[in-house]
């Protein structure tokens, strides 16, 4: 590693290099082989401006999987309110429809490429599951965007951007079950609960509540919502805003029994953009991330998708 | 190899003059030519072995996968997890092939038994094969696993262990009954035909004289379905239970590394291995009872 390292400033040095001579050379040139598709690099000056360095975050200096777009994953089905369920999805989208800027995640995303300097028409959509996102290999995506919690041990495998969401978890519960009742964490132990599959929510079972019959852990979030339908756990743990949608949607007599007081600092729990380890983007993302909080745009996303709706009582310990 | 016309070797002449009954001469093979067979065998798979090997960890992409799927830190992490869920997955099957095997038995049975009186049995029988073979066990387990529960019949177990035994049991039942049908039929109708003139009825000619012959012969086939029933407990995960592959999966989401998924498929090596063999044991030990016994 030792070894490695002054060869790699090197490499980035000379990429940096590569990025100013091209910076200089007319754009049209190196994008026209690749697509022939209407939107070309948009124009340099759109962009979150670094000072004295060739702006490597330009939108036409980022290398992208596809030329001239900044594509977008996301899994399939994507959910409210994460993303927009509208009556017919367009194509491959099952429920959720990232492509309409609606939704959370939806528009933080447009948000974010508009920050990056790409417009709506240069944003492309593809569908990566889950495992597609941290598996090894050449990545279809630029970007997953996929309500994925930042913790170390997942930052060693890809690069995770700074948080654009902190959020809580909490607990669903049919109305009828003993368990609608209880305030709090304490008084949850002797119940059962569930989760799905690789998410933060599994280790709010575990170490939070720490419940004495073993968490049950579901392959999807709809699995889980069966199990509690089917009465096999009594509390179904989510993040707060899929919790609304839940108990709105998805299960009848259902209702949030609490949520839990949010770790602070730097132990918020948050969401982070995927990308590949070791990204030439991820700064690049992590400056526009900055921006649209300082200018207050990431903050009223949230409130318009998410805010209205998270309130609910926290649960004592 | 004297037969075919080469110069005759002192040790066959001893082999054969010294040994009683017809044995099939054997040459002796001088050291020199074993020496060199084992060294061409050796530098052969070295070569090959190599070369595969070069082939994988040259490949550009080799050091992240390398730290993908064979990470160190991640195997140790996961092993004593992945062995302690593993005992899920033994319940699981140990107690489905104790159902399966009498009920797969009956069905054979059913399917098997003669005359207009019996059609509607083999009719259900024959549905029952066709319905479970038919439709993927992963379907199965979750539509008993949460479609049931859900109805919220009284006295119906909700429990998805319970469900999921259930599921399993359906649906290999059906396979293991094909192969004892095989096996029946594979016994000569004289059989039977001899049984019944000693003055046995029908269930006992079954009993005493036909299942056991059939049920010989079906033992390799028997462990192969018992083999593919251990690794379908896996899809028991889909019910939320925590067993081998969901405690993996559980580690790959929460790590971004897909290591525990090696460290599963070398359990169920390990398990599956010695049973093969012991099956292969099985078969020769049967083979030579029957060769000893005419």
């Amino acid at each position: 590693m030792r070894r490695t390292l002054p060869i790699a400033g090197l490499v980035l040095a000379s990429l940096a290099l590569g990025a100013c001579t091209s910076g200089a050379t007319p754009s049209p040139s190196s994008a026209a082989p690749s697509v022939a598709a209407p939107p070309p690099a948009p124009s340099v000056a759109a962009s979150v401006a670094p000072s004295a360095t060739p702006d490597a975050c330009a939108a036409a200096n980022l290398k992208l999987t596809t030329a001239g777009k900044l594509t977008i994953g996301t899994d399939n089905p994507a959910f409210p309110p994460y993303y927009d369920a509208p009556a017919s999805p367009t194509k491959p989208w099952q429920l959720g429809d990232p492509t309409d800027g609606k939704g959370f995640e939806s528009a933080f995303a447009y948000a974010l490429a508009t920050k990056l300097g790409f417009d709506k028409t240069a944003v492309a959509w593809i569908v990566v599951p889950f495992d597609n996102s941290f598996a090894p290999g050449a990545k279809k995506f630029d970007l997953d965007i996929n309500q994925v919690s930042y913790t170390a041990d997942r930052a060693s495998a890809v690069d995770l951007s700074d948080g654009y969401y902190n959020l809580t978890q909490s607990v669903v519960a049919l109305k009828a079950n003993g368990l609608a009742s209880v305030t709090s964490i304490a008084g949850m132990k002797g119940f059962k609960f569930g989760a799905q599959v690789g998410t933060t929510s599994l280790d709010t079972i575990n170490n939070v509540i720490a419940p004495t019959a073993a968490a049950k852990v579901y392959t999807t979030n709809d699995d889980a919502i069966a199990g509690l339908k089917a009465k096999q756990i009594d509390g179904l743990v989510v993040d707060l805003p899929t919790a609304f949608y839940v108990t709105a949607v998805q299960v009848d007599n259902s209702a949030i029994v609490g949520q839990f007081a949010a770790p602070t600092g730097a132990d918020a729990e948050h969401f982070s953009v995927v990308l590949v380890k070791g990204s030439p983007l991820t700064s690049c993302v992590n400056a526009a991330i900055a921006a649209m909080k300082s200018d207050g745009s990431l903050d009223a996303i949230t409130k318009e998708w998410l805010s209205d709706k998270a309130s609910a009582p926290v649960l004592q310990p | 190899m004297t037969l075919t016309g080469g110069p005759l070797d002192p040790g066959d002449l001893i082999g054969l003059a010294g040994r009683r009954g017809p044995r099939r001469s054997r040459r002796r093979i001088p050291p020199g030519e074993a020496l060199r067979s084992t060294a061409i065998a050796l530098v052969s798979t070295v070569v090959v072995v190599g070369a595969l090997a070069y082939a994988v960890t040259s490949s550009p992409n080799w050091p992240d996968v390398r730290d993908a799927f064979f990470n160190g830190v991640w195997f140790g992490y996961s092993w004593p997890l992945l062995v302690e869920a593993f005992g899920t997955n033994i319940a699981l099957f140990v107690i489905a092939e104790l159902l399966i095997l009498p009920l797969a038995l009956i069905l054979a049975i059913a399917r098997g038994l003669p005359g207009p009186v019996f059609f509607p049995v083999r009719l259900l029988a024959t549905f029952y094969v066709d319905f479970f073979r038919a439709v993927p066990g992963l379907l199965i387990i979750a539509i008993l696993g949460f479609g049931i529960p859900a109805l919220d019949l009284p006295g119906v177990p909700n429990d998805e262990f319970f469900w999921a035994i259930i599921a399993l049991t359906l649906v290999y039942s059906a396979y293991v009954s094909e192969v004892y049908r095989a096996g029946i039929e594979s016994v000569h109708w004289s059989q039977e035909a001899a049984a019944r003139s000693l003055g046995l009825n029908r269930l006992q000619a079954y009993r005493f004289v036909i299942i056991p012959q059939a049920v010989r012969r079906v033992i390799p086939p028997l462990l192969n379905d018992f083999i593919g029933l251990q690794k379908d407990t896996v899809l028991v995960s889909s019910l939320g239970v925590v067993e081998i592959f969901r405690e993996a999966s559980i580690i790959k989401a929460a790590k971004f590394n897909f290591t525990p998924y090696l460290a599963v498929a070398l359990i169920f090596i390990i398990i599956t291995i010695p049973l093969a063999r012991f099956t292969d044991w099985l078969v020769r030990r049967d083979a030579a009872r029957q060769m000893s016994n005419r």
